[in-house]
């Protein structure tokens, strides 16, 4: 295993190279491509309901099959697309950022991409087997129970197994960042994308167990005969909706975060210029971290709290707008004087302040109790969160997608096609759900398959489809621009953006699989743009001589771990009409502790590269 | 990090001061186990002597709560050093958890 020689590898030996790795680069791939496959699958149904609504009194999809669409869009973007794809750059970057080998735990790292990846193919798996989940996203308890068929049950279990992955993630990248620091990279010398998963990692551990717990009670009321949310029996409906907020709007914070401090990252690179106002930034992020968990109330303001109740999380929601205005500011004033560089990177991050500003202000327009009765269930609201979700996370993935993808593949993306491609998506994200404000303002009501005609939302709804069209060429452009570039098969090279300031940026390229030769020496804040402009040609100080390094070795374990869980969940499903669920469900969680107790049992003690063998390798092709 | 570290066997000294500093350890986790067992009898007692239901309730929570903080700082060592990240999180995990207890009182339980 300690060989060093990159050897040309068989398709089968890539495959069991991924379905075993433990390797934070690799399990960076796996996040992106398993990511981008769920973004193109809810981004079809996207395309669906947008057909739908193209013209009043549309027969393209039925009411049935359009709630199961509806649901099965907010489900996958939210849980299977865009937070694996920041896991995908968390994993990529973030170890390199802090100059480790690899996160603390890397057999849990694997274990919960897996976990991941079949929640999320379990959830999907609802098309073929009788129909998908269709009481939305927030999949309220009082529409959910009553819901036939096993789409729910879908929901629930998928979601269990996938959000079981992301709390075994969250805390690994706690740990990582809170242990693995190189020497000198002091909590304020952090680069910023590393601070924000810190704090999005801390939100995952507080915020998740709340959603487990919802979603286990939904599992035992519809599969075991409970009745925690059934109000006939004693229990209450509305547990359920506090239960999935409270998880649910730090859900929204655990997905931004991580996009400001990619933003913050891009920033200062193409401005090169210092972070302005670091210190705040990080202010900011921990402040936005705790408000986070105060207002998950302001959802359910028409659910009748009360005034008072409404009162306190509106005043706690509109406290959120100040730590995120600091950040607006801090952004401009990075732009300010700084030498700019209108890179595709830098183009997505311009165009995300608006953009997101406008989400923002719409935010506070509904932290208003009294104006949220109005807006509330509209396509305001629709507005409102696709502005911030759109304008604040996706733009961020695209924009790392271009920027780091030379640390993850060694090549460059085509920056005229990336130009091109943000111009597609800007311009229609913006005229997809600019006009759903108005269209919700106007009355329309969200989650409705259709509309009548001459009532003043044709023309609105149609210009929503004609953007929706556009950001769809938009993401095709990108999918070319990765093909084309991959076809090339040009090399990067290290740092080719010229003007990297944080440790990624410092290692060769190809990253080497064990990352540091020797674990670098932080001197600062943006460690490797003080290294260049002292003149340090490698671009790193070293903290300890070259020496054997401790590697672990792969495993298939995760996969089976997961693989149990993803096989009992059918037994769960149908135990109460078939004879073999109870021995599915049985035998698929026998599956998964046997595989944990081999982990216990076995002794793993990984390996060592040698000295020797490091001396020789050059790492990458400096 | 690096596998080449070199280990220095302990002088006189240091094992003397590691010795007494174990043997306190040891003094304050026997002290604090003996605390929470008398307040566990406390409570019973409490029940079981039949005192107004409004007076053992509060009564009990006191304890309870006197019990997490010796299991925190003696049990857990939050009072060596070294403890600040664990503390942290774990006194924003219980304020996090305080306002939805707080809340679910007062908004869903109350007047039911």
């Amino acid at each position: 295993m300690s060989s060093l020689a990159t050897e040309k590898k068989g398709f089968g030996a890539m495959i069991w190279e991924y379905l075993t790795t433990v390797d934070h680069k690799k399990i960076a791939h796996l996040y992106l491509v398993a990511g981008t496959m769920f973004f193109v699958i809810g981004g079809i149904e996207a395309m669906l309901i947008r057909i739908q609504l193209a013209k009043p009194d549309n027969d393209f999809l039925s009411a049935g099959l359009y709630n199961e669409i509806m649901t099965m869009h907010g489900t996958t973007m939210i849980f299977l697309a865009a937070m694996p794809l920041l896991f995908a750059f968390m994993n990529a970057v973030v170890p390199l950022q802090i100059g480790a080998r690899d996160v603390a735990f890397p057999f849990l790292n694997s274990l919960g991409f897996w976990l991941f990846l079949l929640g999320g193919i379990f959830l999907n798996l609802s098309w073929f087997m009788g129909g998908a989940p269709d009481a939305g996203w927030t999949s309220y308890a009082s529409l959910s129970l009553l819901s036939p068929g096993h789409g729910i049950d879908f929901y629930a279990l998928g979601l269990q197994i996938s959000g079981a992955g992301t709390l075994i993630s969250g805390i690994n990248f706690l740990v990582t960042i809170i242990n693995m620091r190189a020497p000198g990279m002091t909590y304020m010398r952090m680069p910023l994308f590393t601070w924000t998963t810190f704090v999005a990692s801390a939100l995952i551990l507080f915020a998740f167990p709340p959603l487990t717990i919802g979603l286990f009670f939904m599992i035992f009321d519809r599969m075991f005969e409970s009745n925690f949310f059934v109000h006939t029996m004693g229990g209450n409906t509305i547990i359920w909706e506090h239960l999935f907020w409270i998880f649910g709007h730090p859900e929204v914070y655990i997905l931004v975060l991580p996009a400001f401090g990619l933003f913050s990252e891009i920033f200062a690179t193409f401005c090169r210029k210092r972070l302005f106002g670091y210190s705040s930034m990080v202010f900011a992020t921990i402040l936005i971290g705790f408000l986070g968990f105060m207002v998950w109330a302001h959802h359910m303001f028409t659910t009748g709290l009360g005034p008072t109740a409404n009162a306190i999380f509106s005043v706690a929601t509109m406290a959120i707008a100040v730590p995120t205005g600091m950040k607006i500011f801090n952004w401009l004033m990075t732009m300010w004087g700084g030498s700019i560089r209108i890179t595709t990177p830098m183009l997505y991050a311009l165009g995300f302040i608006p953009s997101f500003v406008a989400g923002g202000v719409t935010g506070i327009m509904q932290a208003s109790a009294p104006l949220d009765y109005q807006l509330h269930d509209s396509y305001f609201i629709v507005a409102h969160f696709h502005y911030v979700i759109v304008g604040g996370v996706v733009l961020a993935l695209f924009a790392s997608a271009h920027y780091y993808w030379p640390i993850m593949f060694n090549q460059m993306l085509n920056e005229t096609l990336g130009k091109i491609t943000f111009w597609f998506f800007f311009i229609g994200f913006h005229l997809t759900f600019f006009f759903q404000h108005f269209l919700g303002l106007m009355g329309m009501p969200r989650r409705i398959f259709t509309f009548l005609p001459n009532q003043g939302l044709d023309f609105f709804n149609l210009l929503s489809t004609i953007g929706a069209f556009m950001m769809a060429i938009g993401v095709t452009l990108l999918v070319i621009n990765v093909i084309i570039t991959a076809i090339k098969g040009e090399k990067a090279g290290q740092d080719p953006w010229g003007d990297g300031r944080t440790l990624e940026w410092a290692v060769p390229v190809p990253t080497p699989f064990y990352n540091f030769k020797q674990t670098p020496l932080v001197r600062g804040l943006d460690p490797y743009w003080i290294e260049k402009m002292e003149g340090n040609k490698e671009g790193m100080v070293y903290a300890e001589p070259l020496s054997d390094i401790h590697m672990p070795n792969n495993s298939i374990l995760p996969f089976i771990i997961s693989l149990g869980l993803f096989i009992s969940a059918f037994g769960a499903m149908y135990h109460q009409e078939t004879t073999w669920g109870l021995y599915v469900l049985i035998g698929g969680i026998g599956l998964s502790v046997l595989a944990m107790i081999i982990r216990s049992l076995k002794d793993d003690h990984g390996y060592h590269i040698h000295k020797e063998d490091l001396m020789d390798d050059k790492g990458g092709n400096v | 990090m690096s596998e080449e570290t070199t280990l220095t066997p302990r002088t006189e000294k240091e094992f003397e001061y590691d010795r007494k500093r174990a043997a306190r350890g040891m003094r304050k986790q026997v002290a604090a186990f003996a605390m929470m067992i008398l307040f566990t009898f406390v409570a019973f007692a409490a029940v079981q002597a039949g005192f107004p239901a409004n007076f053992i309730g509060p009564v009990i929570l006191l304890l309870a709560g006197v019990q997490v903080a010796l299991q925190f700082y003696f049990f857990m060592h939050w009072d060596e050093k070294g403890s600040g990240t664990a503390q942290f999180f774990m006194y924003s995990a219980i304020l996090v958890a305080f306002t939805m207890v707080l809340t679910f009182v007062t908004i869903i339980w109350w007047g039911e």
